[in-house]
């Protein structure tokens, strides 16, 4: 089979058969800009609400990118019932990346024409549990980045250079110098390389308090730009996916990606 | 006194209470990403509140939800618990469905008046709407109320028969 046609058919098959997700994944820091060195909070939660706790997302993967470049110490990493938090100390003038970055897999099957579905982080040891007589089996490598950016004093951009693995943003707007109304330039990555017509969902912060989610979207054009013009202060959560059959566990099927990212927009 | 004021008035109008309270909903089907049916709930409100009487909800035995159906857990379902009072049954798809609440006991038992349906949605990640159909209780004629929703509810007919 062609490949591009491998791949089309690859990413139809993805969109049919992935479940939607159906809680949304986030951190949420209490500052973004801070004009001293201070200690900030940072909650991780899983919810429907945007920003309502409901449910610990875990945060042992946390690693926090100082201004230049290396490794920040996480305090009070805690895991409760509704969030897990911790700390971090802005010592230095600059800008922070703060990321939880999570590979795993999912496992998809039949069982006497039952769909079934494990998720994991040892593909050989789901692989393994499978029953004997599974049918249909599809091994999904997924690849999600939950991000978010704090300042202290100058923003700066060292941290937030793209690793090139999976799915990222290529801040051209910096992510602390967002304003109502004014316009962010963004690329989107994949594996360091621009990805085009990816669609980016934004909802503002605050769903309690109103009767629609509010939500928009943006297209990544053919250069992987994104624009996006912030209707006003607040906070906004930020998802894109993508799928591909660039999967790097030889036995997986085919790959996804996700950046979750939340961004504080101050107002004019 | 009240009961005998609506024996009289079912007297006068010449017809048993039992006809029919129909309602014809519309749950609008939508373009997202992530579709869970609405949470429906169906009540009836005097003017000034002091009468509430709730008539349905559709859910899906998730009671997380609940609180969601804003109005209708303030004016009602907070002081309530499983199971909800009037017609309960499952989230429905989206499409046109019809529900007749004319043999609930509550609303037989209802004051002579003027009365809204309240209709309100609420769907899990999407939004919340509500709807208010205005009518004369108890029906001395066929009554017939429309009205429209922008998102989560499509049209809603109410036609009351005496």
């Amino acid at each position: 089979m062609p490949s591009l046609l491998k791949s089309l058919g690859l990413a139809t098959l993805l969109a049919a058969t992935l479940p939607a997700q159906a809680h949304k994944l986030w951190l949420l820091p209490s500052h973004t800009a801070v004009s001293e060195p201070q200690w900030i909070t940072v909650d991780a939660s899983i919810s429907n609400e945007i920003f309502g706790f409901e449910r610990a997302y875990p945060v042992d993967a946390v690693a926090v990118t100082g201004p230049d470049s290396n490794e920040v110490n996480v305090d009070n990493a805690t895991r409760m019932h509704t969030r897990s938090v911790f700390d971090v100390q802005l010592e230095q003038e600059g800008s922070y990346r703060i990321a939880v970055a999570q590979p795993g897999f999912f496992l998809m099957y039949e069982v006497d024409g039952e769909r079934k579905r494990a998720r994991g982080n040892d593909a050989e040891k789901m692989l393994k549990e499978l029953p004997e007589n599974a049918s249909k089996v599809t091994l999904t490598e997924s690849f999600n980045r939950l991000e978010t950016v704090v300042t202290q004093g100058a923003p700066n951009s060292t941290a937030l250079k793209p690793t090139g693995k999976g799915l990222e943003i290529e801040f051209l707007t910096h992510p602390n110098d967002l304003y109502a109304g004014e316009t962010a330039k963004w690329r989107l990555l994949v594996d360091g390389k621009p990805a085009r017509d990816l669609t980016v969902e934004l909802v503002p912060g605050g769903t309690r308090y109103r009767d629609s989610q509010q939500d928009w979207s943006v297209t990544s054009d053919k250069k992987g730009m994104v624009e996006i013009t912030w209707p006003a202060a607040g906070r906004y959560f930020l998802e894109v996916g993508t799928s591909d059959n660039k999967a790097n566990h030889k036995k997986a099927d085919n790959r996804r990606l996700q950046y979750i990212g939340t961004f504080e927009v101050l107002p004019m | 006194m009240r009961v005998l004021l609506t024996i009289l008035l079912a007297f006068l109008a010449g017809h048993s209470l039992a006809g029919s309270f129909s309602v014809e909903i519309e749950v609008p089907r939508l373009r997202v990403a992530e579709y869970h049916a609405p949470y429906v709930a169906f009540w009836v409100e005097s003017p000034d509140r002091s009468t509430i009487v709730p008539l349905g909800l559709w859910y899906d035995d998730q009671e997380k939800w609940l609180k969601d159906i804003r109005q209708w857990w303030r004016r009602t379902g907070r002081s309530q618990s499983k199971p909800y009072d009037g017609l309960t049954g499952a989230s429905r798809p989206p499409g046109n469905h019809s529900i007749d609440f004319a043999e609930l006991e509550a609303l037989q038992n209802l004051p002579a008046g003027d009365y809204e349906l309240v209709v309100e949605a609420a769907r899990e990640v999407g939004g919340r709407e509500v709807l208010r159909l205005p009518f004369q209780w108890p029906a001395k004629q066929p009554q017939t109320q429309q009205a429209g929703g922008d998102n989560e509810l499509g049209t809603i007919t109410l036609t009351i028969t005496p």
